[in-house]
């Protein structure tokens, strides 16, 4: 197999495995679309906070620490212990909660029946008020973040690949452990959506508010709900990126990159997202490798996505897998 | 008159049991202006009673107030011989009222049989952690509350839309659904807003056959609001009439209809 072909597979894979972790991050904006109506802008801050919690936690970080140095002039920054990464996971799930059901409690009941660009817009304040809450908590310092899951390259892959081609693919075990964990939680999220009880009656909120009130339906628990599965989400998306790259403030800036996503696999499909991430992570990869690096000069990552995002955006509005927008006249 | 604990057999031979609901003195304010005032009624177990009136007359306010989107500023709900503190919707619904809408309501995106069993949601009690992982105790709920939509969806002849998402339904069907998704619930009282709105004679035909055989097979206490007068006057068995927020009559359909108050301000100039 000429090398130039064996290198394109490769970079068609590592495509696959970056369009995962985009999904990855997509997938909280279409869960909280599909059951409540509203655009959550903030879910890549969600997720950056999910990750800064998760390490302040293992790392035995004191939070507000700056604050209370500030105000008691103090000096402190550790509790001197080390936290075992499932017990912080599930520290910091419990943490996503909270955050749901304060979101809930002081935002959005105060919200309802309001224009869908009305919440839209208390997304957006809730971002930037998360982004400053996160780092008065933890601090603005990249931090790293190792709950134990395998980095570097596949050593399998690569011996295999190199008997068969004569070329030694490189595999980041890292994304093959997101590959595997995003297909899982779209799995279950689905059948959850699907099949349970608490699914029904999400879905049946995010159709018709009165109507899920008449059949017994509590809009607060139901809310709570959602955005707690959001923040779930989050947390799993934060851990892979902040694994990748390192726990920083623009691990937010990656939810830019879901809008493209969306805008191709249609902000109502959860199947509809993780195709999307797909296509985006290969097409940007092949792209930059095949036309932008020899052609144009490189770093067409940047911007390849978004022009993708306005094609579709001219010849198929609603995405590959949105729901068809027909008026009826 | 009757008293509130007695029951009575009606002429076709259907018991109507002692009053399960009543209404004491309801006023119901929007800023100035009162949709309802100083009305009480009440509604007996196993019967059909109608609310009529012309348009404005607050029926549908009423009939949020029973069912809890609306809370009145004076008077008092009594249900099922207690007084019942103000409540959310959500929590009227798991007392036992179900409840159809006048612009019809259905969760657009589900199927039918979706629709169906989200009127099952407050018989399902297990919790969240059952439920997905969705076997043993959720499993079981799960069939048998299906077994329970599926009887309701034959009943009302949806089989053939189950599996059909709603939005793709026409109107008539749409109104058999809702009713379906309420009767699901198997409610004490069925509460159903203008049912035959915009109908034509023979879906009105089929959905008075409906509500005569869900109260007959079910024991249903129905409390219905409608604007066809005929209709009102074959299905029900008392009727409340409303006129500008006022009770002006009640009683069986041959009472009211030669009430003079009633005639005045609706049968004489109604349009059928």
């Amino acid at each position: 197999m000429p090398e130039q072909l064996a290198f394109t597979i490769e970079v068609f894979l590592n495509g696959l495995m970056a369009g995962v972790l985009y999904a990855l991050v997509a997938l909280g904006f279409v869960l909280i679309y599909k059951a409540s109506g509203i655009f959550n802008y903030a879910q890549g801050v969600m997720a950056l906070f999910a990750a800064l919690t998760l390490v302040g936690i293992i790392d035995g970080q004191v939070p507000f620490y700056h604050l209370i140095n500030a105000i008691f002039g103090t000096d402190i920054h550790y509790f001197g212990w080390k936290v075992n990464s499932l017990v912080a996971i599930v520290v910091t799930m419990l943490v996503m909660i909270a955050l749901a059901w304060m979101v809930q409690r002081f935002v959005f009941r105060h919200l309802v029946g309001q224009e869908p660009i009305i919440l839209f817009m208390a997304t957006i304040g809730l971002a930037y008020f998360l982004e400053g809450v996160g780092d008065l908590m933890w601090g603005s310092e990249i931090k790293t973040l190792d709950v134990g899951l395998p980095q570097g390259i596949n050593a399998t892959i690569d011996e295999a690949t190199f008997n068969l081609t004569g070329y030694g693919f490189f595999i980041d075990n890292l994304d093959i452990i997101a590959s595997i964990v995003a297909a899982v939680l779209v799995i279950v999220l689905v059948l959850f959506a699907q099949y349970t009880k608490q699914g029904r009656a999400m879905r049946a909120v995010a159709d018709d508010h009165q109507a899920a009130l008449s059949v017994g339906v509590s809009l607060n628990f139901i809310w709570i709900l959602v955005w707690s599965l959001a923040g779930f989400v989050a947390l799993v998306a934060g851990i892979m990126w902040g694994t990748k790259s390192g726990v920083q403030f623009s691990l937010s800036l990656i939810a830019l990159k879901a809008l493209p996503v969306l805008m191709l696999g249609g902000f109502t499909s959860i199947p509809g997202a993780i195709v999307g991430g797909l296509i985006i992570g290969v097409g940007e990869k092949l792209f930059e490798f095949l036309i932008g690096a020899p052609f144009l000069g490189g770093a067409t990552e940047n911007w390849f996505a978004y022009m993708l995002a306005l094609v579709f955006l001219v010849f198929r509005p609603q995405g590959l897998f949105g729901e068809k927008i027909i008026e009826r006249v | 008159m009757l008293d509130q604990t007695e029951s009575y057999t009606t002429e076709d031979g259907r018991t109507i049991g002692p009053v399960v609901m009543e209404m004491k003195n309801i006023t119901l304010r929007f800023g100035g202006v009162e949709a309802i005032k100083d009305i009480s009624f009440d509604i007996r177990e196993g019967e059909i009673r109608a609310i009529i009136g012309p348009n404005g007359a607050g029926k549908s306010s009423m009939l949020n107030v029973i069912s809890g989107f609306y809370v009145p500023q004076e008077g008092e709900v009594w249900y099922k011989g207690s007084r019942r503190p103000p409540m959310k919707p959500y929590q009227v619904a798991e007392q036992g009222i179900a409840r159809t809408f006048q612009n019809i309501a259905l969760f657009e995106g589900m199927s039918v049989l979706d629709n169906v069993m989200t009127g099952r949601l407050t018989h399902m009690k297990t919790g969240m952690f059952w439920q997905s992982i969705w076997k043993g105790k959720a499993e079981r709920e799960e069939i048998e509350n299906r077994e329970v939509a599926e009887r309701i969806i034959d009943f009302l002849e949806i089989q053939a839309i189950r599996k059909t998402p709603v939005a793709r339904l026409p109107y008539g069907l749409k109104k058999r659904v809702e009713l379906a998704r309420a009767l699901a619930a198997e409610p004490t009282i069925l509460l159903l807003d203008e049912p035959m709105a915009g109908m034509n004679v023979e879906e009105k035909e089929d959905m008075s056959r409906f509500i005569l055989d869900v109260n007959d097979e079910f024991g249903t206490t129905i409390a219905l609001i409608e604007h066809d007068m005929g209709v009102v006057m074959d299905l029900s068995d008392r009727v409340v009439v409303m006129d500008y927020g006022k009770k002006i009559g009640d009683g069986t359909p041959a009472e009211v209809r030669n009430n003079q108050d009633v005639i005045d301000a609706y049968l004489g100039v109604a349009h059928d």
